[in-house]
């Protein structure tokens, strides 16, 4: 025994403390992260969703809820159809690359049946509801407008497949939640049953 | 019997005098006292500027006394939250005025916070040694945007709801956490009740202690280092044979006789507004939110409330989202640097080149034309204004070592005028 500090004991024993101490912390933080996320209720009242589109006319628009989300199902007539090629040049994502979508919806109409488009309506700059504006060319968004989805907050414009046009602010195409049809004319919103 | 009375007197005298000395022999009350009031010395040259710290905590204590008393009648869930705040409006008993006093408060806590940042700018309050003074101030003021932010969506009208959605959303925008990130924020796929009730416990606990704990330490590092003036020199440099600054007087009673006035000129404005334009023509209650929330709808129009909106202009003037988010968030840290942009041995504008003046001339110009952009619809004009003006505010910060360098600054009088 010497009356001298140990330094590097001392060292030792302030770095082993730190360390202990700053795990537990770590450990103990767990729950109290964790208890922010979505709670088990909150996770089932998030279940898929069931639409009859069979009823709908062609050209209308449906609105569910779904996670709090609206999602809009537009029956696209074959005018509506014949539009989309022709704007392109005009949009920023055409393929979809860089979308949120299941796969099953990587295609020029960006749906399951190119009659029925299923989309959030949830502008995916941040977050606003975009307004679906089917009129061709009206006086506020100019005589090139050939129908599909204005968000009025920022200004950003999509079109009849939910893809994005160049210059606004959104960066992407509308997302498309998962979905698949459980019978001919019945849609189920929420589940694909793995498809994407 | 006038005997018995001066007896009596100095009886109550003495055992004043002898508690004083108990408590002082078990807490530093007389100590405290003596170096925050008595005998802290601030600069006897002092103008209106000067009095916007004080307002600052006057209508923090007002927020949190009102605060609690809405908290009584108030429940923070999606089916009850609007119609408990039409029944302390209609039905509790002078609950109409403490929730215009609350109201109101917010909008003047932001009106005093920005002059009393745009004296630090003016004077140099943030230059050394009141760096941590000046940042810790930088965090009071983040800490008030959140408080704001949680506040605002409490009523729960519909653009409480959905300004709540656009702000969550930016957090969407981080590269690949974004969305799990945003989740964990609302606790929900979107917002709901549960997101209400958590931002009830940020706003009402969480955050105001965070804020009373910072304002302890802004005015515990303010008085470490001593006020500054609108000289910009530091009347410590000049002592008379006890050590007292010679150009300074002691906060209390001299500021704080002359602070008086300010608070009361201060509340006959508030007042007026209280009882004559609670809502400030939708400036400080928004229309869109006399509406309950609607999770289908988004009102035609969402704009921030009038102080979030310089920020807010920046945001949408960007087309791309993630830079967009980093530009806004730049425009809040920015000023956080300022002691280390600004490298001119001059503190006070009064003694600064005019390009210095010119710069500062320009940001408020631009956070002024910002913020009033921030309020109106899209517009192609609008967005090339926005741009346009975020040139100066963002040039006063990135330009400053630059132009704070290259100015000759005038001669700085050793004693204050």
């Amino acid at each position: 025994m010497t009356d001298k500090t140990d330094l590097s004991r001392r060292h030792f024993l302030v770095a082993a403390t730190v360390t202990a101490g700053g795990a537990g912390m770590v450990a103990a933080a767990v729950p109290f992260v964790a208890s922010f996320r979505p709670s088990a209720r909150a996770q089932a009242l998030g279940a898929p969703v069931e639409v009859d589109v069979g009823k709908m006319e062609p050209g209308a628009l449906v609105k569910v809820e779904w996670r709090g989300r609206v999602i809009m199902i537009v029956r696209r007539t074959e005018f509506m159809l014949g539009k989309l090629a022709e704007l392109e040049e005009q949009l920023a994502d055409p393929a979809s690359s860089a979308s949120l979508q299941p796969g099953y919806a990587v295609n020029p109409h960006r749906s399951i049946r190119p009659e029925f488009l299923v989309v959030e309506g949830v502008c995916t700059h941040l977050g606003c509801a975009p307004m679906p504006r089917f009129d061709v060319a009206p006086a506020d968004l100019g005589a090139d407008w050939a129908g599909g989805f204005f968000c009025a907050c920022h200004g950003s414009k999509f079109d009849l497949a939910g893809r994005v046009y160049r210059g606004v602010p959104a960066p992407t195409n509308l997302s498309v939640p998962p979905h698949r049809y459980v019978a001919e004319n019945v849609l189920l919103i929420g589940s694909d049953m793995g498809a994407s | 019997m006038a005997a018995a009375a001066s007896d009596m007197v100095d009886r109550l005298g003495r055992s004043a005098n002898s508690l004083k000395r108990w408590v002082d022999a078990r807490f530093p009350l007389s100590k405290l006292i003596r170096e925050h009031a008595t005998e802290y010395y601030a600069s006897k040259n002092f103008n209106f500027w000067y009095g916007f710290g004080v307002l600052a905590t006057v209508v923090q204590v007002l927020q949190i006394v009102t605060g609690i008393a809405l908290t009584m009648n108030y429940k923070p869930s999606a089916a009850e939250a609007f119609a408990s705040v039409e029944y302390i409006m209609r039905d509790v008993e002078w609950g109409w005025l403490i929730r215009y006093l609350h109201s109101t408060g917010a909008s003047a806590f932001f009106i005093v916070v920005y002059l009393h940042i745009f004296r630090g700018l003016m004077y140099g309050s943030y230059k050394k040694p009141r760096e941590l003074v000046w940042i810790c101030g930088m965090f009071i003021y983040v800490c008030l945007m959140a408080e704001a932010f949680f506040g605002y969506l409490l009523p729960w009208g519909n653009m409480s709801y959905w300004g709540a959605q656009v702000i969550v959303s930016l957090f969407g925008a981080v590269p690949v956490v974004g969305e799990a990130l945003a989740e964990w924020i609302r606790g929900d796929y979107y917002i709901s009740d549960i997101t209400l009730n958590r931002f009830f416990a940020f706003h009402v606990i969480a955050v105001p202690l965070m804020l009373v704990f910072l304002v302890v330490v802004h005015i515990m590092a303010l008085h470490e280092v001593g006020s500054g003036n609108p000289d910009g020199i530091e009347i410590k440099d000049y002592r008379d044979d006890s050590g007292k600054p010679i150009d300074g007087v002691a906060f209390h009673p001299y500021h704080t006789s002359k602070d008086l006035v300010i608070i009361t000129v201060f509340l006959i404005v508030f007042a007026f507004v209280v009882f004559f334009v609670p809502d400030m023509g939708g400036l400080f209650l928004e229309h869109a939110n006399f509406e309950p929330a609607n999770v289908l709808q988004t009102p035609e129009h969402i704009a921030p409330v009038w102080y979030f909106t310089p920020f807010y202009a920046i945001l949408r003037a960007v087309p791309y989202k993630l830079l967009g988010v980093i530009l806004m968030g730049l425009a809040v840290l920015l000023p956080f640097f300022l002691p280390w942009l600004d490298r001119s041995p001059v503190k006070s504008i009064r003694y600064r080149g005019w390009i210095f003046k010119l710069a500062l001339a320009g940001f408020a110009v631009s956070f002024l034309v910002l913020g009033y952009l921030g309020l109106q619809p899209v517009s192609d004009t609008y967005t090339l204004l926005c741009r346009l003006f975020a040139i100066p505010y963002f040039g006063f910060f990135l330009l400053m070592p630059l132009y704070t360098s290259w100015e000759k600054p005038g001669p700085v009088p050793d004693r204050v005028r």
